[in-house]
């Protein structure tokens, strides 16, 4: 720096250590100078503007405002992120763009959004974002579940809770609690093994034919009860969320991923056992009836 | 001793204790105020302090570093809303010692978590994500359905909350002023005195980890995260009422 500086006259500090050791006071480069000074200036704006300084109990509100409806009255407030959030659902580019079909979709009947390409179009692109922040988790993105275990497969015909419109809103509104009784005290282990190869009966599956009919006398009788939900014919029933047994559709035990006759029995043997247990959670709190509704329509879609 | 630049420079004592004076005020400014402003905590009906369940579920979420992938605060934007539901509120995390809020999102939020999905969903998903999310990445916990839930010092926690501000009661008095606050049913969770009755109570009370024979960390866990953000029904107000705080 010293010889840098040599012919120039730059001040020092006026401080001098072990006799003769100086320290030059250069001037701060100009560009640096000036980017502070603008800090400073755009501190000042953002006072006046912006809410800044605390005072007493409150705060200085700055002259920035926002303006939203509310209960009908247009209210106008200082900037703060809430009231512009609130301007944002309510005027914002975004809702716009969506504002028109949303109320289109809100007032037109299943029938209509189900015949309209267009209102189709749009259930299509928006459920698809709701269904996968919403429902991906338990039922897979696609509306097929990670494996068969708790969640059933969307992307099916089959419907433990009914597959029609109204059944499908209240499930995902109201939420549903799936329930069978665990057997696993109630019948011995010969006999849950009977059980399992009627069941298995029931949707074609090779099984000791006499096994299978001391489970059917087990399945149609007082002993298990089985028929008082899964039906006679052993096609369930929609109002008790009990399974279609006669199908190729397996929601609880991996029927389809087992190796051999024996794991598919004691597959379904684990179930008759230990019961089932599940539970949709009610979705009502969270959205509301026009994404409800748009759901609805793509769920459906999904298992057609 | 004059205060020159010369006697500031030369003594690095007093430097240390004049840069810290310099650089406290930049937060002292920023957090002080807080604490007398009174619309920074918003008044809404429903936010309690945790149940001694919860509160070991809490310890354990702590234990295991859940924050540093999720946060528990969602912010008062568009597209946080339609993926999360409503903003945090500072009301919510009133009785969090620490707060969870955060700000690194490797995973999702959970402020809002609580009920979202079912007790078995959550047990599944903390012992092998991949078994409900196949495109997780985020680490299995198969140890909180092995380890028994610790529970003797559970008081002891409870009685270190109380010391920071939450209102735990020990004596009479301090359990009547909570059945005023917050009703007898919750007055009795948080009752110092009753913590280990209680926490066995609620253990059972559902089915959190699959098992109601085994008291579990898992319990625990389910049992926390089966709260969080639900303590606020956002029914009662409309949005206008938290804008007011703001």
């Amino acid at each position: 720096m010293a010889e840098q500086n040599q012919g120039k006259a730059v001040q020092t500090t006026g401080h001098a250590w072990d006799g003769d050791l100086q320290e030059f006071n250069n001037p701060l480069p100009r560009w640096w100078l000036w980017t502070f000074y603008a800090t400073v200036v755009f501190a000042v704006i953002y006072w006046i503007w912006y809410p800044a300084w605390p005072v007493a109990d409150s705060f200085t509100k700055g002259i920035g405002t926002v303006t939203y409806q509310r209960d009908g009255k247009e209210v106008t407030t200082h900037w703060n992120t809430r009231a512009e959030l609130i301007e944002e659902m309510q005027t914002g580019s975004e809702t716009l763009k969506q504002q028109a079909y949303l109320q289109k979709v809100a007032a037109a009947s299943y029938e209509e959004i189900v015949n309209d390409p267009d209102m189709m179009a749009f259930t299509r692109s928006t459920a698809k974002v709701l269904f996968a922040d919403n429902c991906a988790a338990c039922h897979g993105v696609g509306g097929t579940p990670a494996k068969i275990g708790l969640y059933p497969n969307l992307r099916d015909d089959a419907w433990l809770w009914g597959g029609d419109i109204a059944s499908i809103e209240r499930t995902i509104r109201e939420g549903r609690h799936g329930f069978m009784p665990a057997f696993g005290q109630v019948l011995a282990e010969d006999k849950l093994e009977q059980v399992a190869h009627y069941v298995l009966s029931l949707s074609g599956h090779a099984v000791d034919s006499a096994k299978a009919d001391l489970g059917r006398a087990i399945f149609q009788g007082k002993e298990g009860g089985c028929y008082y939900c899964h039906t006679e014919s052993g096609t369930g029933m929609a109002s008790q969320g009990a399974a279609n047994l006669t199908d190729a559709i397996w929601t609880v035990a991996d029927v389809p991923g087992a190796a051999d006759d024996k794991a598919r029995i004691d597959a379904v043997e684990a179930v008759v056992r230990d019961g089932v247990h599940r539970q949709m959670p009610a979705w009502s709190g969270r959205l509301d009836d026009t994404q409800i509704k748009l759901l609805t329509v793509y769920v459906q879609s999904l298992g057609i | 001793m004059k205060l020159s630049h010369e006697s500031i420079e030369i003594n690095a004592g007093l430097m240390i204790v004049l840069t810290l004076i310099a650089i406290s005020i930049g937060g002292l400014v920023e957090i002080v105020p807080l604490y007398y402003i009174k619309d920074t905590i918003e008044k809404v009906d429903g936010v309690r302090p945790y149940t001694p369940l919860e509160q070991r579920g809490r310890d354990i979420y702590i234990r295991e570093g859940c924050y540093t992938c999720h946060s528990q605060m969602i912010r008062p934007f568009r597209d946080e809303h339609m993926r999360y539901g409503h903003y945090s509120l500072a009301a919510e995390s009133k009785y969090d010692h620490p707060f969870q809020w955060g700000s690194k999102r490797t995973g999702p939020d959970l402020g809002r978590v609580g009920r979202k999905y079912s007790n078995a969903w959550h047990t599944q998903h903390l012992n092998n994500p991949r078994d409900v999310v196949p495109e997780s990445i985020m680490p299995n916990y198969p140890w909180l359905l092995r380890n028994e839930l610790d529970y003797s010092d559970v008081a002891d926690r409870m009685r270190a909350l109380k010391i920071v501000g939450v209102p735990y009661s020990e004596t009479e008095e301090e359990y009547l002023a909570n059945v005023e606050q917050f009703g007898a049913a919750m007055a009795d969770q948080f009752d110092i005195n009753r913590a280990d009755q209680n926490l066995l109570a609620q253990a059972q009370s559902e089915d959190w980890d699959g098992d109601r024979t085994r008291l579990t960390e898992m319990d625990a866990l389910v049992a926390y995260l089966q709260v969080l953000g639900t303590m606020v029904d956002f029914t009662q107000y409309d949005e206008g009422y938290f804008a007011e705080f703001r």
